[in-house]
């Protein structure tokens, strides 16, 4: 057993000759922060989608299209502005007035002519680009995701896109040489050894990103009062993203607690029948 | 059916159907059919296993009706209809993607359930081939169906899998132009897969009726191994085993419902949200984690073909189970020496899963470089599994049909009433006394 031992540890000092083998992409873990959409029963904090929408419409939209998305799912159960008084989301007059500030592509049925019109609660998002060439053409090549998936997109989800937001700054570390057009994001992945003349052992974790920091403190009025910070900004919009990507997750929850309390009394009866069936059985 | 039939008409209808379409009769007779009574918990997976099959085909045919299998279409139809507009979608899209896990989680345990009780071993070896056959249906089954969301793992695993195809010399090309219905993965692709997706599962079905009729020829297996000799051996099916399953399947269930209601990207991939895109790879294209050994197997050897080769000799192997394993014990429970490799085994096969969802180059041990062997590091994921890979195959190529030479088995209960009577049945009587002397 000794001699297995020192064998081993043997083995393992001459496997220990430490330093990456390969150069690999790096990237910070998602930050940790706590969402009221967490746990089994965890939902979504109404006000907080309401301002992380305006976040949205005000700032993201600009350049990020959110195609999955109808006006209607605003007010949807679980949505940013769902109202009990209208159980129908067509009829929330508050989603009518969202609609009807956008203007909708569409033809005319009487001259066939290209028109644009008010938007209706059953429009969806319009994109802010024609195409994926335009929409490239003006973020010098780089193409801004679609929003409706985002956050189930990727690892991390909400907490991912927080990062992003937040770590996304004009500044880099000193000695970082960051491309034109590009940001330093600490938080999204990358290999920086290239880009790094200071000392190798320290080259900076996260990588480039093409979109300039979309947030600054106060480039949002909230109509809650809510104070305007960043990290503010940024916490609203990723959990407003995250019910864009996941807008049956109250309705899930809640079907699941149902369903558990069920499972588990079913469960429990089959048991006892199990147990009153072989009572007698020896097995 | 083994056994005569203890199905008596009661009435004139049931003589006169009895006399032209004896189903009733057939039907008592799968309820009234002996089992043995020391079956464990490990036996009710068949039963969760059929569970699992209905719910796939049910859900899967509501979701056919709102799916749209085309290049352009199938994401959207997906993601925004049937996840959000379709009623209750959510749920039926979240049963049948988490229940393809639990499908194979289900089936790997029967699996190991039939390999260490030796159910494999005559006269059951065609009830073994078939199943055999159901898991390899299963696999084919389950991969075109991660293709149908079209999502970017979707698309990259359907491109590197029909890749594979190509390795083959001479046939290779062809095979995969057919399998594409082109000259590279794209909508007729999708076409394809989605047909081959409705139509493999009622095969499966076809396969399991068969597997069920092969296992009530000689009946089922059992711990000990050890034939059913007398009546007081078995009990009737029902109400014994239909009650003890309903509980394992209701048990399952909770599993099952925690995936589908609480962590329902968990078994997933990120990535597969974002809509399928011929010209940007993933970082990371990985399989489903029910085929991730395979995967594994694939990458740990050098050459594709060979890769290739061994990937489907992992699964070859299986079918040839019956006649590798030699040895006149049935059960595992005495042979504590094949039982060790066993249990090797299973930690191999493990490891191989977790090395299939590792980058190749990746360490073992975080931190630590080694010298370079075939083209990698030895503390890197490849090394580890061509260590499990090796030993894949070792523990059914050599142990398996050789260990008889050198393996003491323990005394093998007279019946399988034996250590029923001298509880717990988890300590066989032979196996106390053996240890004793």
């Amino acid at each position: 057993m000794a001699r297995n031992a020192s064998l081993f540890a043997a083995l393992i000092g001459a496997l220990c000759l430490a330093g990456p083998a390969f150069a690999e992409s790096t990237e910070l873990p998602p930050p940790d922060i706590h969402w009221s959409f967490e746990g089994p029963f965890g939902s979504y904090d109404q006000e907080q989608l309401q301002r992380g929408y305006k976040v949205y419409r005000e700032v993201c939209a600009t350049c990020h299209s959110m195609n999955m998305v109808a006006f209607r799912n605003l007010g949807d159960p679980g949505g940013p502005f769902w109202d009990p008084k209208y159980p129908n989301p067509n009829d929330n007059p508050v989603v009518k007035t969202i609609a009807k500030d956008y203007q909708i592509a569409d033809i005319d049925s009487e001259t066939g002519d290209a028109i644009k019109r008010p938007g209706t609660s059953a429009d969806y998002f319009p994109a802010p680009f024609a195409n994926e060439p335009a929409a490239r053409a003006s973020n010098g090549g780089a193409l801004p995701p679609d929003m409706s998936l985002l956050a189930k997109a990727r690892e991390g989800g909400a907490a991912y896109i927080y990062g992003i937001v937040t770590g996304d700054t004009p500044g880099a570390p000193h000695g970082l040489i960051v491309p034109v057009g590009k940001y330093y994001d600490p938080y999204i992945a990358g290999d920086m050894s290239a880009y790094w003349k200071g000392d190798p052992a320290r080259t900076p974790t996260g990588g480039f990103i093409a979109m300039p920091p979309p947030l600054t403190a106060g480039k949002v009025t909230f109509d809650d009062g809510t104070k305007s910070t960043l990290k503010q900004e940024a916490k609203d919009v990723a959990a407003f993203l995250q019910w864009a990507s996941d807008p049956k997750m109250e309705e899930r929850k809640e079907a699941g607690l149902a369903v558990m309390i069920f499972l588990l009394l079913f469960t429990g009866i089959l048991y006892a029948s199990y147990r009153r069936v072989w009572r007698d059985v020896g097995h | 059916m083994s056994g005569p039939s203890t199905y008596e008409p009661k009435s004139a209808i049931e003589r006169w159907l009895d006399a032209r379409l004896p189903i009733v009769r057939f039907s008592a007779d799968l309820m009234s059919f002996p089992t043995p009574r020391n079956l464990n918990y490990w036996w009710t997976f068949g039963g969760i296993l059929a569970f699992c099959l209905g719910v796939q085909i049910v859900t899967g045919i509501v979701l056919a009706m709102h799916y749209d299998p085309s290049g352009a279409g199938a994401f959207n139809s997906v993601e925004q209809h049937i996840m959000r507009d379709v009623n209750y979608g959510w749920l039926i899209r979240g049963l049948h993607a988490t229940g393809a896990s639990m499908f194979f989680l289900a089936v790997y345990i029967h699996i190991l359930r039939g390999i260490y009780y030796g159910s494999f071993k005559a006269p059951r070896e065609v009830l073994w081939l078939l199943g055999c056959v159901i898991y390899v249906l299963m696999m084919a089954t389950a991969f075109m169906g991660y293709v149908l969301p079209w999502g970017q793992m979707s698309f990259w695993g359907a491109k590197v899998i029909t890749n594979l195809l190509g390795a083959f010399p001479l046939v290779g090309k062809t095979i995969t132009t057919l399998l594409w219905g082109g000259y590279s993965v794209d909508s007729p692709t999708l076409n394809r897969f989605f047909s081959l997706h409705y139509l493999l599962p009622f095969v499966i079905a076809a396969v399991v009726a068969l597997h069920i009729w092969a296992l009530h020829v000689p009946g089922n297996n059992n711990p000990t191994g050890v034939n059913v000799r007398s009546k007081t051996d078995s009990v009737a099916f029902h109400p014994y085993y239909t009650v003890k399953d309903g509980f394992a399947v209701s048990l399952f269930m909770i599993l099952f419902a925690v995936f589908v209601f609480y962590l329902p990207e968990a078994l997933g991939k990120a990535d597969n949200a974002i809509p399928a895109n011929p010209l940007v790879t993933p970082a990371h294209i990985v399989p489903e984690w029910y085929l991730l050994p395979f995967y594994a197997i694939l990458r740990a050897i050098p050459d594709k073909l060979m890769g290739v080769l061994a990937l489907g000799g992992a699964i070859v192997v299986l079918f040839a189970l019956p006649w590798l394993d030699r040895s006149k014990v049935r059960s595992m429970r005495y042979r504590p020496t094949a039982r060790l490799y066993f249990f090797i085994w299973i930690a191999a096969s493990l490891a191989l899963g977790w090395c299939g969802s590792q980058e190749p180059q990746g360490a073992v041990i975080p931190g630590v470089v080694g010298p370079t062997l075939i083209d990698y590091d030895i503390n890197s994921v490849t090394w580890l599994s061509r260590i499990a890979a090796f030993y894949y195959f070792f523990y059914f190529l050599i142990i398996t049909p050789f260990i008889r030479f050198w393996e003491t088995t323990l005394p093998v209960p007279d019946s399988l009433y034996t250590p029923v009577l001298a509880h717990p049945a988890a300590a066989p009587v032979g196996a106390a006394t053996a240890a004793a002397e």
